[in-house]
């Protein structure tokens, strides 16, 4: 009997030590770490994109997929090489701080504002800030990301627009990301503000519309920033330029562009490298 | 239901056809948490059976601190070995975080305590007097112990199934310290969790099954081992 007790363990200790040996201890030569929001990995965008960066490039991509505020975070501690994020103000604010290099502008959709089709607020087709203003008087259920990540603070800006402060058992915090946000939405026939690129990629699965879009505050822009040694010693500078440099490249941007028109009839992104940033409305 | 026929479909499908993706995210489950059982096992019997045989100061406070270890949630443990390894953190220069090495770690922490509480609970509800006697027979401390383990493999067995079954199933760590990366460090509990944020239930539901299939294969195997032979020897 102890001798089938020891061939137990001496296989446990044979998949140990298999897993030592396929488990790499040392850091890559050529791996960064890139910073995301929920939205570009749940849209399906970064799976597309990445293998190719790899291909071209040789660096293998280790993706942090996170609320804006919390890739902005990991920036700043210099955990994170290189960010790819959707929140200008707090970017700005960000860059100001002297950790981050370049920040260049890499592509946008926007926002819509969702709602199930009953609309008991009647905001469809009104003004974002008006739609909001409704919801609030309303008391509807609106369901908030409420995770500091870019959605969030757009919606922060909606709400401080229309003269709101919202609270109250109608607004409803979920913490997570953009999907399990919709999700949470679609059952609660509430009110939401999503990313148009993750809306479509799962529309099929809600029961949610699109009650108010195309207003100019509704734009929701991403840049690239590089982070520096300032942040941290051991952030990669030659990764972060080689993944900022290859988005902004055009045959990248061709394939932002082209991302998801198959699918779902429209492009999720509009690439926008080297644009004019006043021109874009913001 | 559709979702769920959907989802078991899918995960026929998944086995069947042989999708490389798929099988790389089963073969790394397997890796990292039967790795992390391993380990545990390694630390937890020897100080496992310190606790429940030998008497030093500090003894309770460890079997306490193991019985509360038993119930620490993942996603704590994650965020303690994320801290550590981060770049900036006191490990940070061995640049383990996002690789399966990481998941190994903080899922061998989930584990230990596990091991130690169950092994320190077997060995204590062993015949005490069975160690006493063995010596009498002439036995060296460590053929005693030995035999003593062989006496208790039944609750010993048990307690590498919990370890196993706490760390294959648990997603906040794999999360956390492993970041779910394509092709690297994703899991079938992690697919599971990005499967559900893209809407895609069925296969969600499919990785959950196919989790549970591994679960059942590997407690199979191990309770086959454990129910040989039980009959009086």
């Amino acid at each position: 009997m102890r001798s089938r007790i020891l061939v137990v363990l001496a296989s446990l200790a044979m998949a140990l030590l298999a897993g030592c040996g396929a488990a790499p201890g040392d850091p890559a030569p050529k791996s960064l770490i890139l910073a995301t929001t929920t939205s570009t990995q749940d849209s399906g965008l970064l799976d597309e994109l990445l293998p190719v960066f790899t291909r071209d490039s040789g660096w293998q991509v280790k993706t942090v997929a996170v609320g804006s505020g919390q890739a902005i975070e990991l920036g700043r501690r210099g955990e994170a090489d290189v960010l790819l994020v959707h929140s200008p103000a707090a970017e700005e604010k960000f860059v100001a701080e002297g950790g981050a290099g370049a920040r260049r502008l890499v592509m946008h959709n926007d926002f819509v504002l969702l709602g199930p089709e009953a609309d008991p607020a009647k905001v469809r087709g009104t003004s974002s800030a008006e739609a909001m203003k409704k919801i609030a008087d309303e008391q509807a259920v609106f369901v908030s990301r409420g995770d500091e990540s870019g959605t969030h603070s757009k919606e922060k800006d909606l709400w401080s627009k229309a003269g709101v402060t919202p609270g109250g058992s109608w607004y409803q915090s979920t913490g997570q990301g953009m999907g399990e946000t919709l999700r949470v939405a679609s059952e609660k026939a509430g009110y939401t503000l999503s990313d148009r690129a993750t809306y479509l990629t799962q529309r099929d699965t809600l029961s949610l519309e699109v009650l108010s879009e195309g207003d100019p505050g509704l734009l929701n822009v991403y840049h690239v920033i590089e982070m520096t040694k300032k942040a941290g010693d051991r952030v990669r500078t030659d990764g972060a330029k080689a993944f900022a440099d290859w988005i902004v490249a055009p045959s990248t941007q061709r394939l932002i562009g082209e991302f998801g028109r198959a699918k779902y009839g429209q492009p999720l992104f509009t690439p926008d490298a080297g644009k004019d940033e006043a021109k874009l409305g913001l | 239901m559709d979702v769920l026929f959907g989802g078991l479909a899918d995960a026929i499908r998944l086995l069947l056809s042989g999708d490389e993706d798929s099988w790389s995210i089963i073969a790394l489950t397997l890796r990292v948490s039967l790795t992390a059982t391993a380990i545990a096992l390694l630390v937890g019997l020897p100080l496992g059976a310190a606790v429940a045989l030998a008497r030093f100061p500090g003894r309770r406070v460890i079997l306490a601190a193991a019985n509360t270890g038993m119930g620490m949630p993942p996603v704590v443990v994650g965020l303690f070995v994320t801290v550590l390894l981060w770049r900036s953190g006191p490990l940070g220069g061995l640049g383990l975080l996002y690789t399966p090495t990481a998941m190994v770690i903080a899922q061998g922490a989930i584990a230990t305590p596990i091991v130690v509480a169950l092994v320190a609970a077997a060995l204590q509800q062993a015949d005490p007097d069975f160690r006493v006697q063995m010596q009498a027979l002439g036995a060296t401390p460590i053929r005693a112990l030995a035999a003593l383990l062989g006496e208790a493999r039944l609750p010993l067995l048990a307690g590498a199934m919990a370890a196993f079954g706490a760390v294959v199933s648990e997603v906040g760590a794999a999360q956390m310290v492993g970041g779910n990366l394509a092709g690297q460090t994703r899991v079938l509990t992690t697919a599971a969790v990005l499967a559900t944020s893209r809407g895609q239930f069925s296969l969600a539901i499919a990785f959950g099954l196919i989790l549970l299939l591994i679960a059942f294969g590997v407690n199979l195997s191990l309770t086959l081992i454990q129910q040989r032979q039980t009959v009086p020897r």
